[in-house]
């Protein structure tokens, strides 16, 4: 058994393990019922929730938002992040910008932004799209700034028209970092859309997880909790295998 | 220093601009939006000037700040135990490292309803909220700054045969350094963003509640001022702790 493969069983071994023994503690009520769930409760009960019409209709408002939200912030921070690595001294001057960005609590604007846009989706995408641009600026900078002299150059001697140079030597050289960009924009503008609807908003995933919380129904909420969880671990999961696959076709080719 | 100054000047122009910009935005935003919404920049200023006069404010502004020091305190702590842990138990850490990357993904505004069955409504919920948004970055990058320690250094400092207090003294804590004031720059942001979004949701007391509630009572005078508030204190504090940061690895 090589070390990887005993690495990733270990692991495997730690997430189940640490699944069986809440169960166990919940089952023994060592853990009050009132307090959580046992894990094998909370899927049932989000099986049986797929049933029912509500929770489809909070994914499909949830995913469009998010799904907005990480459009615009990805095409507007590429952009952004090109257009400010060609002006170096507008770059020099967002830089302590950038560098401080992360360190606003973005959702102290949340509730500014209900009363600038009302309640409904539109503060919600503009809290994603804050929340995730930025992300996306920095990865496109540093793509462009690893771009290697030699392929410019060689670029420059095949002479390439600029938007050939772009589209098959630029793009490529900067992609791990576009992808990372891609990453980190699709996290947060998850977690900025989902906190958004949980604070105050009027449905979604998170909205409706606040909404069993205050009406006692620990039933639907930790059935929603873990949903969540699940969509995000594999998202994070899904995306993390096909960045490896993408990682290793580069250095064969 | 002739060829420094015009640089400088420069990039205090710069900044200078960039301020300029941003308060126009936030003009416009307002006549745009009007008086309902948000309250222009001077109205903002004058008004969060004569709220920190008031008691009131300070009740909250405290009850945050408390919240926000025992989160950071146990953020700190916990994430550099667990970082030097899992960073010298090299397997532990390859194991661990992962499932630490997905945790700090998700968003765990959604377990705040669990943190809250626990620890009930109050202080202590905050300061456990603040603590899991916090304590993840601050275990990731005391890890890799262990993981990434030379060898070469401890080879020599076995070779010097230092004692062990004298190795983790004079070898080892100055090379994890750097990366652990990085760690604990971020650890500072997200638990300050943790505690805030916890007394935004469900409190009473705080500076998140100050935001929301004046919301909810439609005085957009005292949201828009705190969050100028929290606003200048986070960057403020990251600069700060930003500089120190630049220096430690500088110097490194």
């Amino acid at each position: 058994m090589t070390r990887n493969t005993a690495i990733g069983l270990t692991r495997i071994a730690v997430i189940a393990g640490s699944i069986a023994l809440v169960e166990l503690l919940c089952q023994r009520k060592i853990i009050s019922p009132l307090v959580m769930i046992p894990p094998s409760e909370m899927m049932t009960s989000l099986w049986h929730m797929f049933g029912s019409h509500k929770i489809w209709d909070d994914i499909a408002q949830t995913f469009s938002t998010v799904a907005l939200s990480f459009v615009l912030s990805v095409a507007a921070g590429f952009g952004f992040g090109a257009l400010i690595h060609a002006l170096p001294r507008v770059r020099r001057a967002l830089d302590p910008l950038l560098a401080s960005y992360y360190s606003i609590p973005f959702f102290v604007f949340y509730p500014l932004l209900i009363a600038l846009f009302g309640l409904n989706t539109i503060p919600l995408i503009v809290i994603g799209f804050v929340f995730a641009t930025a992300a996306m600026v920095i990865s496109t900078l540093n793509g462009l700034d690893r771009v290697p002299r030699v392929m410019t150059k060689t670029a420059r001697i095949l002479r390439l028209s600029p938007a050939r140079a772009v589209w098959s030597v630029t793009l490529p050289a900067a992609a791990p970092y576009l992808f990372t960009g891609l990453k980190l924009a699709l996290a947060y503008s998850f977690i900025g859309v989902i906190a958004g609807e949980f604070i105050l908003s009027g449905g979604g995933l998170g909205f409706s997880i606040a909404y069993a919380y205050n009406d006692f129904d620990s039933q639907t909420m930790y059935a929603l909790m873990m949903f969540v969880l699940l969509i995000a671990v594999v998202m994070n999961g899904a995306l993390h295998v096909w960045e490896q696959h993408m990682l290793k076709k580069r250095a064969r080719a | 220093m002739t060829q420094a100054w015009p640089t400088l000047d420069s990039r205090v122009l710069d900044g200078l601009v960039l301020a300029a910009l941003f308060l126009a935005v936030w003009q416009g935003l307002y006549e745009y939006a009007g008086d309902a919404a948000i309250t222009s920049p001077l109205t903002t200023v004058d008004y969060a000037s004569s709220l920190v006069k008031t008691a009131n404010f300070w009740t909250h502004a405290q009850a945050t700040l408390a919240a926000f020091a025992y989160a950071l305190v146990i953020s700190i702590a916990l994430g550099i135990v667990l970082g030097l842990a899992l960073g010298f138990q090299r397997f532990a850490g390859d194991v661990a490292e992962p499932i630490l990357v997905a945790l700090y993904t998700i968003p765990k505004i959604t377990l705040y309803p669990l943190i809250l069955l626990i620890f009930g409504l109050g202080v202590s919920a905050k300061v456990a909220f603040g603590v899991i948004h916090g304590v993840i970055p601050i275990i990731l990058f005391t890890l890799n700054a262990v993981k990434n320690i030379n060898p070469v250094l401890i080879r020599s400092s076995r070779i010097m045969r230092l004692s062990t207090w004298q190795t983790v003294s004079t070898v080892l804590a100055p090379a994890v350094m750097p990366e652990l004031i990085t760690g604990v720059r971020v650890g500072f942001s997200l638990t300050l963003l943790g505690v805030l979004i916890g007394e935004m949701f469900a409190s009473q007391r705080g500076l998140g509640f100050l935001i929301i509630n004046g919301i909810n009572l439609h005085n957009v005078r005292i949201t828009t001022a705190v969050i100028l508030i929290v606003v200048l204190f986070a960057i403020l504090a990251n600069g700060l702790l930003l500089a120190f940061d630049k220096r430690m690895h500088r110097t490194a």
